[in-house]
């Protein structure tokens, strides 16, 4: 038997220009938060961007984009909803409210079949925003979404980094790129995560402070853009940029 | 539709075939449709017909439907989808991604969401016929 999904997936990706995943390992580092203000600030540049949220048994980005009473059409296939701006997918429309407990070959078939039957067309770039951990999705990710980079996000604490330390070494091991390391919520001064991961030859892309008002502008779009993570984020995003 | 995405995974799927294994034509494919993505054959059979092309050009489609079984991991009890009521937009959500069922299906037995999709997902590509 064969799954013909496998053979259409490049093809739905071809138009794309730079994959990046937005990954840790490590939960409750701010991936959704950073994968959906960069989509938006890449947008308000011009670019053209779609974003896809992978994390099919707790997606979030939906809350900070403030989606609510949209749903992708069909044009032979599905076509994601431009949400402020951008080419937006999440199971998130199929689901609702509800909660799809998955194990992880379930994982792998919702994976494949959103990446077969999504036709993003042709933009500059799909931002994916990956669930925690480094097992089935991860690996399918790596394993599928050919081209990807990876941009990986960290709080400064040893114990989320003690994870992404791994997760880097996986990529390196296999060879993914890796555009670099964002340290997330800094609270002090401590070089930690910047000395760790140049130690580990990677490059640290910045640092974003914990900013007590992000929280009050989840679900507007024009307040979050007015935080001050979104102008660390900004900043961190010309050295995305210029990353080849 | 969503048909057509399907149609057009299988034609890039038997290219690929067609190419690996050195056939100038194909000549008949069987397929297996899961009925948990409820795939109207009717509509995936004229897509097919119209994307045929090249070594695809003559290429005639059998449908096999495979019934949709599930089985509660928690408990083994099993049970078929046409069991299971749920309204028509539930339904065409799992159309077009089937593991939007463990949001809304739960064992009837022990309403349990943790259970298997033991046959019925998805379609897959049994067998292909060509000439060398």
């Amino acid at each position: 038997m064969y799954d013909p999904r496998l053979s259409i997936i490049g093809e739905r990706l071809s138009g794309i220009n730079r994959i990046i995943v937005v990954s840790s390992g490590k939960g409750g580092v701010g991936k959704s938060l950073i994968a959906s203000t960069i989509s938006l600030l890449l947008a308000r540049r011009g670019f053209k961007v779609g974003l896809l949220d992978l994390d099919f048994t707790s997606p979030t980005t939906h809350v900070v984009l403030g989606v609510t009473g949209m749903q992708p059409s069909e044009d032979r296939g599905i076509v994601p909803p431009t949400v402020h701006g951008i080419k937006y997918m999440s199971l998130i429309f199929y689901l609702g409210e509800r909660l799809a407990p998955l194990r992880g070959s379930e994982l792998s078939n919702a994976l494949l079949e959103v990446l077969s039957v999504t036709l993003w067309g042709s933009i500059d770039f799909l931002m994916i925003d990956m669930p925690p951990g480094i097992s089935d999705l991860m690996l399918d990710v790596l394993k599928y979404v050919r081209g990807a980079s990876f941009l990986v996000v960290t709080s400064p604490s040893r114990m989320a980094f003690e994870t992404v330390r791994k997760l880097l070494l996986l990529l390196k091991s296999l060879k993914a790129p890796v555009i670099g390391v964002i340290e997330n919520m800094k609270m002090d001064e401590s070089e930690y995560i910047r000395r760790e991961v140049e130690a580990l030859g990677e490059i640290f892309l910045g640092e974003i402070h914990f900013d007590r008002k992000l929280e009050e502008s989840l679900g507007s779009v024009s307040k979050l853009l007015e935080t001050s993570f979104a102008r660390e984020v900004e900043e961190i995003i010309q050295r995305i940029l210029a990353y080849n | 539709m969503h048909e057509w995405a399907l149609a057009e995974a299988v034609i890039s799927s038997l290219k690929e075939i067609a190419n690996r294994e050195g056939l100038k034509e194909i000549r008949e494919v069987h397929l297996k449709v899961g009925e948990l993505q409820q795939v109207d054959e009717e509509i995936l059979l004229f897509a097919l017909s119209q994307m045929r092309s090249g070594k695809l050009a003559n290429t005639k489609f059998i449908l096999k439907t495979s019934r949709a079984r599930f089985k509660c991991r928690v408990c083994g009890h099993k049970w078929l989808l046409k069991e299971v009521k749920a309204p028509d937009e539930v339904k065409e959500s799992i159309h077009f991604i089937p593991e939007v069922a463990y949001a809304y299906i739960r064992c009837p037995k022990c309403n349990s969401p943790d259970f298997e999709v033991s046959s019925g997902r998805g379609l897959w590509i049994l067998s292909v016929r060509g000439v060398k």
